[in-house]
């Protein structure tokens, strides 16, 4: 039953890839970008139940952590200040 | 008895997800898209690490998955704000047939 999840959860991540290829302009990517980064920490979740390794939960959250950062960074790119501003 | 119960909201998480992507990818415009995917999304990683919870109980990774659950919840919708309004910011048009635009007035 969790292996049926964990491959939906990588079909959906594939399918936010595809609007990271496709987007027609730069926000669109960053969203793909953004929504993938939640989703990863959803499989980390799962790969926590089927391999009872719990330190993969820790790979997840950083990684849910770094994606943050970055959208703001780029948030404050598009929106044309300094990032001191 | 936990096992069942944390396969239920483990579903539940998945199917949200998936209601998420599904928006991502056939929305009309930026806008759209990301009010469509950051709200399911972030519910069904809730539900997710709800269900971890129910898993296994109070333990360390128990613990650990409830405490990341209002982290998440801040970090992707303050994300999406910030995004959004730099989207706006740089000039993205809105769909032709959306109805209201009240941001305008405000950055002015």
């Amino acid at each position: 039953m969790i292996d049926i999840f964990l491959y939906i959860l990588i079909g959906l991540s594939f399918l936010c890839l595809y609007r990271v290829v496709r987007g027609p302009t730069i926000p669109d990517r960053m969203v793909g970008i953004d929504i993938f980064g939640i989703l990863v920490v959803g499989i980390c979740a799962l790969l926590v139940i089927k391999t009872e390794r719990t330190f993969i939960l820790d790979i997840g959250i950083s990684w849910a952590i770094l994606s943050f950062i970055g959208t703001l960074a780029l948030a404050k790119y598009l929106s044309r200040k300094k990032l001191d501003e | 008895m936990s096992n069942i119960l944390s396969l239920i909201f483990i579903g539940i998480g998945v199917l949200f997800d998936f209601f998420g992507c599904f928006g991502l990818i056939r929305l009309p415009d930026v806008y759209n898209r990301l009010q469509a995917a950051t709200k399911c999304v972030t519910l069904g990683t809730w539900c997710i690490l709800l269900g971890l919870f129910f898993r296994y109980g109070v333990s360390g990774t128990g613990i650990k998955a409830l405490l990341f659950i209002p982290l998440i919840f801040l970090a992707s919708t303050v994300a999406a704000h910030a995004l959004i309004r730099g989207t706006y910011l740089f000039g993205i048009k809105m769909w032709d047939r959306s109805v209201v635009d009240d941001y305008k007035d405000a950055v002015k």
